[in-house]
């Protein structure tokens, strides 16, 4: 795990960043600041998804919003059915996704670039089309999830105890996009989004490669969306297959940089908190127009994004 | 007579109503330099992504060292020993010259290759192609021979058996030209066997110890250099009647 120095820096960041959110939760009361920053993380953790397959193996996804509603689904299913407690209904959440992820993998056969792009969006309408006809999930009327009235540990509040999750699983998924980033794997990725066909004789397996980026892409996703009937609880199909959850999973990780694991981090800091500042200080609809403003801005200066835009200074410096 | 390294039995290719590849036969020897050489549309570069795996063929067998490759994909036939060069350059351009040659040492070459040893290797590779000093440029940025050499020290560094080199040498310089022959020839010392397509008869003619012609499909005429050369059907191929 520990195999450099910069290693060791990730991990006690990754640490120290998880107990202050932690230890805020005790401190902090009001509870405002945990629901936003509950909304930055879940965009945070499916712009790391996303970049796994549009950033690193360079296959556009336009369908994000379809793998994070399934996987909220899945919990709203099992949840009713079931009533499998919440690390139990994650899991399954990212089995499912996993599964879509697989499926739309093979898709990858036969569609490369913007015809890709667009069986991923059909695949989300699909999937929506089929919630909004599924009774017993709450179809088009939508389901209200009660969440548990106690709550575990010594948490104050279920919203509290949400937000520790979310903290956990959005750090998990940068330290798998971050190791991916750096490992054979990854750079086999990073062949097939350069040159497919030049990857495939140089030896990379490029069908095996692509199937574990997007199935690892799907169950992210799903991670993402499971925790989220709580978080609101109540669900219907509109605001779960949101087009605003899709579209922020592109621009982050395109505002941050694509080709680097931090880039989308960096994106949903930057992206998703003048969101928040802008919906709580001006007004809530032009936090959209926020996203538009800076993704046009960037796409135009700086195509590698903010990422792009360092490593070039940092060359420059040298 | 060294060993039989390649064998291509009665192979033919159709795209929908065209015939590309009409019943063809071609075998290459351990360490044999092969040129591939025919007009235009002749079927060249079919029989190299037939041979490398890119297309799979419809009629006829493909058997490298022994083994029955055809049905095999691309990546599996590479790990086998089969590299290839692509005509126009394609480099991993998000990479530098020396993180290109990883993937191979990486992918194609694992079995053959200790890990920690997978830059060593790849300056190696980048010594005898006379690329050292860009090991850190990025891959995109190259000049157009340099980008060549690139395609060839990427084919190199999978270590293989057989190289195809595809028309490596096609809008270069004749010095230039002679950089890459001697590149080749450097190559085939080391035990690879090469087979060149190459529309650049002087480069072909030095290098090849032995030619197979195609033309509109078919395979015209095989034997040493010179003999071709001579040949009439070859001569009806490149010049008409």
């Amino acid at each position: 795990m520990f195999r450099s120095r910069a290693d060791v820096v990730f991990w006690v960041v990754l640490v120290a960043v998880f107990l202050a959110g932690l230890g805020a939760t005790y401190v902090v009361k009001n509870e405002y600041y945990f629901t936003a920053l509950y909304g930055i993380l879940q965009a945070m953790l499916m712009a790391v998804a996303w970049n796994i397959l549009g950033g690193f193996t360079g296959y556009v996804n336009f369908g994000s919003a379809g793998f994070f509603a399934l996987g909220a689904y899945t919990v709203v299913f099992l949840d009713k059915a079931l009533g499998l407690p919440l690390p139990l209904l994650i899991v399954a959440a990212a089995l499912v996704c996993g599964l879509l992820g697989l499926g739309v993998g093979y898709l990858s056969l036969r569609l490369k670039g913007v015809y890709f792009a667009i069986a991923t969006l059909a695949t989300a309408i699909v999937l929506e089309t089929l919630i909004t006809n599924w009774r017993y999930v709450g179809g088009g009327r939508g389901a209200y999830l009660v969440a548990p009235a106690e709550v575990p540990f010594l948490f104050s509040s279920y919203v509290d105890m949400l937000f520790v999750v979310m903290l956990a699983l959005t750090l998990g998924a940068v330290a798998i996009s971050r190791y991916l980033n750096a490992s054979r794997l990854g750079r086999g990725l990073a062949a097939i989004r350069d040159d497919e066909g030049a990857a495939e004789c140089a030896g990379v397996p490029t069908l095996r490669l692509k199937l574990i980026s997007t199935t690892l892409m799907g169950a992210l996703m799903g991670v993402a969306g499971a925790p989220y009937p709580f978080f609101v609880t109540f669900i219907d199909p509109a605001s779960a297959f949101n087009l605003f959850v899709a579209v922020n999973a592109i621009a982050m990780p395109m505002i941050g940089g694509t080709a680097h694991w931090l880039g989308p981090v960096i994106g949903a800091i930057l992206v998703g908190g003048t969101q928040e500042v802008v919906t709580v200080t001006v007004k809530a609809e032009y936090s959209v127009l926020v996203v538009g403003i800076m993704l046009v801005l960037f796409i135009t200066l700086a195509p590698q994004g903010i990422v792009g835009l360092a490593q070039k200074y940092l060359r420059r410096r040298k | 007579m060294s060993a039989e390294l390649l064998r291509v039995e009665r192979l033919s290719k159709r795209f929908g109503g065209f015939t590309a590849l009409q019943d063809v036969d071609l075998h290459v020897n351990a360490g044999e330099r092969l040129g591939l050489i025919g007009p235009n549309g002749s079927g060249k570069t079919t029989m190299i992504n037939c041979i490398s795996g890119a297309l799979y063929n419809d009629e006829g067998r493909i058997r490298f060292a022994g083994e029955d490759i055809t049905r095999l994909p691309p990546f599996e036939r590479a790990r086998l020993g089969i590299a290839r060069s692509f005509q126009i350059p394609r480099p991993f351009r998000s990479m530098s010259v020396l993180e290109n040659l990883r993937i191979p040492l990486e992918y194609a070459a694992r079995s053959r290759t200790e890990h920690r040893r997978i830059d060593d290797e790849a300056m190696e590779v980048l010594e005898r192609i006379g690329l050292k000093k860009l090991a850190q440029a990025p891959s995109g940025s190259l000049t157009q021979v340099d980008m060549r050499k690139l395609e060839l020290a990427r084919a190199l560094a999978a270590k293989p058996q057989l190289l195809v080199s595809d028309e490596a040498m096609a809008g270069l310089s004749s010095s230039e030209v002679d950089e890459i022959l001697e590149i080749l020839f450097t190559l085939n010392k080391g035990g690879v066997a090469v087979i060149m397509i190459e529309h650049i008869m002087r480069a072909v003619m030095r290098f090849s110890e032995r030619i197979v012609v195609l033309d509109a499909g078919r395979k015209i005429c095989e034997g040493l250099p010179d003999d071709v050369c001579r040949d009439r059907e070859v001569e009806k191929a490149y010049l008409g009647e």
